[in-house]
Formats: structure tokens, sequence, C-alpha cells
């Protein structure tokens, strides 16, 4: 496993639904819907917590390794 | 010189006796008159030999149980009657798409719904036919004798091991409840069946994939390694669900055809003093001990009376009917309904020979005299 | 390629799922195989058996061994499982109409053996599979296609109910905090007996527009701002837990487990041997 400082925001845009549960819980608001899917809008501004993945009901967007 | 016990036992009693030398080692079902005994005797004699019993809160909790332990590698049977019959119906059919082995044991007794519940009856005969919905093939036996009810049983656990299906023993209240003089054979000179595992690696093993020469696909328990999915969907050898028209009419036809182009190995009767009958009757349980009684009684008096007893009710004799009606001028069905079995015996036989059905429905037993009598009056 | 969580325990090529833009059941799914992973469990002592509706699909996406049952009777196939092979890890899921309806009794008697299956109940308080009537836990006065004019049936609380039944392990939780839930499913499994966790998801397609309670972010604040953890709600009077709801681990019991006891009278026999 990756320390959380070597993981990064991945987004599968192909599961993605765009149901927007992740941009709405996003303390940062560093994600947007865009053009239906997700897009990361800014991500400098993430702080790698985690929650868009914990509440995506899709697996579309998570922290992982590079 | 192998030992033998002789025992007296009941119709009951001794499919407990076959199915553990089958090797039931788990039982589930709900207490129903008039097939409790075998429920009762499950739970006293499965702990002794490290098996399980369980009685469930209802007659479909029954049925699934003993399905999930069938999945769990496990040879398993419930029993029940009519009303708890007709409650199992849904997960017969769920056996019958996830092809997972069971045996359901219906002692039948007088209906429609709650009905005679210590009476026997036949009225069950299509219900076992066609009581779960949809397209698809069944087994069902029907063995007259308690010697028969053993052998039978042992016979329904191998037919459900070897075609990957639901096999449903039916019985009736006087082949569950009457006793008789039983001989235990020793064990090697039982044939047993066990399913066929898979010994592939787990990634190549599709749950549903018949090999090249093999009547079913391989199969492993829950717990083996090989992580498969069963489910009641239409599915592809993969196991998980499709709605791809061409695969569906595949599943349907393999699952009808594994039954329907073996019938010669499922299907088995008596036949008694037909050689050179002109009439023949055809009854099954507890009936055709009466019949059988009939054929002597008319014998004596002249007349060329044989029986026909299929064993196997379903899939049917077709052959063997045909050839039978070749062979007689008259064709009498004996069973306790308004004519169940008679309507396939008459699509089967009616065309070269006078199908006729003799019938009742108050609970009784269908008495050789009356037989007789319904006979001659023909 | 999706997360290494995702890769470990879904059959990837079964995904993306069926379920509707905004549908919790994916939440609980990954909770539940998190806390899988977090227990370490072999995948291949893990049996999920579910039963029919929007969250039974969850079990075909799952890379265990999987049972897709018939519609209600999840429980009564996975006792059947947990018996033939009580070394088997088996959880169900399940969905409110399935587990309280057409199961509940199954989920009853389940709980009163008390037998080491772990159910997980996917409480979208709605049938979604058929296209939204209302369920056993369809709040009095909402609306579902079979409730034109408003439910006038009283909702089961699933909880109590589980617990009055017998269940060793009771607790609930909700799609907006996956941490929580997580940590039930762990103590569900670990706990030896029957463990019953509620929980509580959306379903914006049916529940959501029948009910006018926005879109699926709309229905996440609410269970936000609604459901109070057990210690401060039993600090709550009647009139401050109006329109609230209780979360967090609601019972946790002793009692002799079915699969074990069983086991002793089969041991009797084996010494007697």
């Amino acid at each position: 496993m990756s320390t959380k400082t070597e993981q990064t925001l991945n987004v599968d845009k192909k599961w993605c639904k765009g149901c927007g549960i992740c941009v709405a819980f996003c303390p940062k608001d560093v994600l947007e819907i865009k053009d239906g899917k997700v897009n990361i809008k800014d991500l400098e501004a993430c702080i790698k917590c985690g929650q868009c993945e914990l509440r995506c009901p899709d697996y579309a967007i998570y922290l992982g390794g590079k | 010189m192998a030992e033998k016990k002789v025992k007296l036992m009941q119709g009951n009693e001794a499919c407990v006796e076959g199915a553990i030398a089958a090797g039931m080692k788990f039982y589930a079902g709900y207490p129903i008159t008039p097939s409790t005994e075998i429920a009762e005797l499950s739970a006293e004699r499965l702990p002794r030999i490290g098996g399980k019993f369980i009685q469930m809160e209802d007659e479909i909790a029954g049925i699934s149980a003993i399905i999930g332990a069938s999945l769990a590698g496990t040879k398993s049977m419930t029993a029940t009657s009519g009303p708890g019959f007709s409650l199992k119906q849904e997960s017969i059919g769920y056996a019958i798409i996830t092809e997972t082995p069971c045996v359901i044991v219906n002692v039948q007794r007088g209906g429609p719904s709650t009905g005679l519940p210590t009476s026997p009856a036949q009225g069950d005969i299509m219900q076992a036919r066609w009581g779960t919905h949809g397209d698809h093939s069944i087994i069902a036996l029907y063995p007259s004798t308690v010697r028969e009810v053993y052998d039978t049983t042992i016979r329904a656990f191998n037919l459900a091991e070897k075609y990957r299906t639901p096999v449903i023993l039916l019985m009736d209240e006087v082949v569950g409840h009457m006793r008789e003089k039983i001989e235990f054979r020793e064990d090697q000179e039982i044939e047993i069946v066990n399913r066929r595992k898979p010994n592939c690696l787990p990634e190549e093993y599709k749950p549903y994939k018949v090999k090249e020469g093999d009547l079913v696909p391989e199969m492993a328990a829950f717990g083996d390694g090989y992580r498969f999915h069963v489910t009641g969907l239409v599915h592809s050898e993969t196991g998980f669900p499709t709605g791809n028209e061409k695969v569906a009419e595949a599943l349907t036809k393999r699952l009808f055809n594994k039954i329907e182009e073996n019938v010669d190995d499922i299907v088995e009767y008596e036949e008694y003093l037909l050689d050179d009958a002109e009439i023949a009757i055809v009854a099954y349980g507890s009936t055709a001990r009466s019949a059988k009684s009939a054929v002597e009684i008319l014998r004596e008096e002249g007349m060329k009376v044989g029986l026909f007893r299929p064993i196997t009710i379903w899939p049917m004799a077709e052959k063997q009917f045909l050839q039978l009606s070749n062979k007689v001028d008259r064709i009498v069905v004996v069973e306790m309904n308004m004519g169940q079995y008679f309507l396939e015996v008459d699509r089967i036989s009616g065309k070269n020979s006078k199908v006729e059905k003799y019938g009742r429905v108050n609970g009784e037993l269908i008495t050789p005299e009356e037989i007789v009598s319904f006979i001659k009056e023909g | 390629m999706p997360s290494q969580l995702v890769n470990e325990y879904f059959r990837t090529e079964n995904l993306p799922h069926i379920w509707c833009p905004g549908c919790g059941n994916g939440i609980v799914t990954r909770a539940i195989i998190k806390a899988i992973d977090n227990l370490n469990l072999n995948k291949d002592d893990v049996c999920i058996v579910s039963g029919i509706g929007c969250s039974s699909r969850a079990s075909g996406y799952l890379d265990f061994n999987t049972l897709h049952t018939t519609h209600g009777r999840a429980l009564a196939f996975a006792t059947g499982v947990k018996l033939a092979n009580p070394k088997l890890n088996v959880i169900v899921i399940t969905g409110d109409g399935d587990c309280s309806a057409i199961g509940g009794n199954h989920l009853i008697h389940a709980a009163r053996r008390n037998i080491d299956i772990t159910t997980v109940v996917f409480n979208n308080n709605i049938y979604g599979m058929t296209g939204g009537q209302y369920s056993p836990t369809t709040p009095t006065g909402d609306k579902g296609t079979t409730a034109p004019y408003g439910n006038i049936d009283m909702n089961f609380d699933l909880c109590n109910l589980a617990k009055a039944a017998g269940s060793t392990y009771v607790s609930r939780g909700t799609i907006f905090n996956p941490n929580m839930l997580i940590k039930q499913v762990e103590e569900g499994i670990k706990n030896k007996g029957f463990s019953f966790i509620e929980a509580i998801t959306t379903c914006p397609t049916y529940y959501g527009r029948k009910n006018k309670k926005g879109e699926a972010v709309d229905m996440m604040i609410y269970l936000k701002e609604n459901a109070v953890n057990v210690a401060a709600y039993d600090k709550l009077t009647d009139e401050q837990k109006e329109g609230k709801f209780v979360i967090g681990e609601l019972y946790k019991g002793s009692k002799p487990e079915y699969t074990e006891e069983y086991n002793k009278i089969i041991e009797s026999f084996s010494k007697e041997r």
C-alpha cells in the first residue's frame, strides 16, 4: 500500500454516473460535475481525506498510487 | 457371506434409512402429516453420523436450507405433504435452474388445501411435473413397497447427483405409514453416485460449462476455493446473469434435454404378467398393490390381465407405454385422483388401444375388488 | 483501473453495476468489503448470500462464494450453507422488502436461533426493482406507487425487530457515514451469533422522486442532519426526537450460537463411539 503522501486522486469516468455526491461532500471543493461526469478542477486543494471514495456509489473516484 | 439385518419398518422410516445409505448428511424441513416420521427419524439419526438436522420455520425455509447445504457440498433432503409441496414449488425451480442436487419427498394426502391430512391420495402427480413455473423437466419417482422406498430413495439421491437436479420422491400416506419387513443390504452392495468436483485452477472454473462428453457441469462446493456465483436468473457458463436470448434458449434447452434425452437411464418400471395380456392395468404407489391383487383374481378367473407399474413417474416411460398399447387392447389407469396420469397414458397409448380411467378421491384406498368389477364391466 | 480495494474484492468485469445514479447501494457494498478487508478474511472462506431486489444484486459483483437466491429466502438458504459448512463466514445482503416483508419470518427465526450469520439490510424505504411500491419500512404517510394517497401502514423499526427476535449484535448506520458502517459490519462479523446491521441508504429514483426528497445529495444531507448517535439520542426529549432517528450500536448480547450447539450434540455421539 502506498502511503498517504504518495497517493493521488484518481477518477474513472467510465464508471461515473454523475450523481454529484463526491462534489457535494468534498471539504475542499476539489471536484465538479462537467458534461455529466466528475471532474477534478483543483487537485492542488485536495487534502486526501478520502471522503469522496467512501461515498462514491460507483467506485469511480479514489485515492491511489500514481 | 454378508450379514443380513431384517427389520420391520414404515415407508417413512425406510426413506430415512435409504437417504442415509445414499449419503444424506443434511435434512431441513417443517412438520406435516403424513411425512413427519421422516423428519423425526432424521433428527435422531443424523447427528449420530456427523450429519445435521434443522427444523425450519416454514416449508419454504426447509427447501431453501437444503439447497444452501447442497451448494456447500452436502447431500440433502426435505420431506413434506401436499400443502408444503405447494409452498416449495418456487424453490424447486431454483434448484432446477441452479442445477443443485437435492431430494424432495412428498408423502401425498388428500387435497386440495388442507384436504384429508391423514388419508392417502395421488393428487400431486401433475404438480410434481408442472408445479414450479417455467419450462423445465423433472425427475419424480414413486415406490410402492417399504423395501422399494429404501431402494428408490437411494436412487433419488443418485439421480439428483448424476443429473444435478432436484428429484421428487412421491409416496402416499399408505406407502409412508405401512410397515413391512425389510432386509438391509451390506454397504458395498449399494451403488452411490457423487457429484463430480472440478480439478482445474480456480481462475479457469466455469461453474455452468459442460465439458465435452459430460452430462452436467462439474460442481464445486462453497468453500472449496472456486468462489463461483449461483443465481436463479438465466446465466451463462460463468454463472453470471444475462438477458442474452441465445444463452437463455441454450440454458433452458440444456436443462430440459439432460433429462429428456436420458429417459432410458432414468425410467424404471415393473411389468407383471403382461406377456400374454390383453388388458393392462396401469397403477403406481399403494394403488399398484391393489392392482396386483386384482390381476391375480382376474387371472384365476381366466382373464388375461397384467400390470404395468411405473416407478419413474416423470419423465414418463413413453416408449414402454407405446409398446404396451401395441400389445393390449385395453388399458385401465387406476389412481387415487380424477385421472391425472390417465391423461398422459391416453396421449401416448390412446391411438392403439382403448385407455380408461378408474379413480377415487375420498381418502379411501382403491380395493382389488372394485378394480376387478370395473374391468369385468368394461 | 479501479482502486486496489475494489480490484481485490469485486468481480470488476461485471462493473459498472446496475444501480441508478445516486443510489446508495454501492456505498454500503463498499463498506462491507472494506470491513472484510480490515478483518483480513480469506476470500475463499466468505459466502455472500442475497435475496431478490436491487440490493441483492450485490452478490454477483463480489469475488467470494456468492449465492443470489429467491425473494425473501436468503436467510433460509444461508442457514443451510452455514450449518453445512460452519467454517464459512456467511454474510447476507438483503433489502427492506426482501428482509422484512416476504422474508420477515426467516429474519426473526434466524435471529432467534442466534446462528452465526451477519445480515446487512440495505434499507431504502421502497421496492426499487419493481418501480417504487411502498415497503414495510416506508414511513407512514409517505408515498409509493401503490400508496398514491399516502401510506397508512405503520412502518417497522427493523433494529427493534431484530433485537426482540434474539440477535446478539444490532446496529444502524447510514451511507452518509460509511466509516461507521464499516466498523459495524466488522463488529457484526466478529460477533459469534446472529448480527443485524441496518444500513440506511437512498433511492433517489423512486422513493426520493415520489416523496419530493430532492436529489441524491439532498437525501444524504437529510441523513446527515437527522441521524443521531445513540449516546446523544438517549439524552433527547421526546420532542427533540421528533423527525430524528438513532444510529450506532444498539444492542450487544451473548447467547449460545446455533452451529456450535449442534456440534456439541454431534460430539456427544463421537465420544460415545
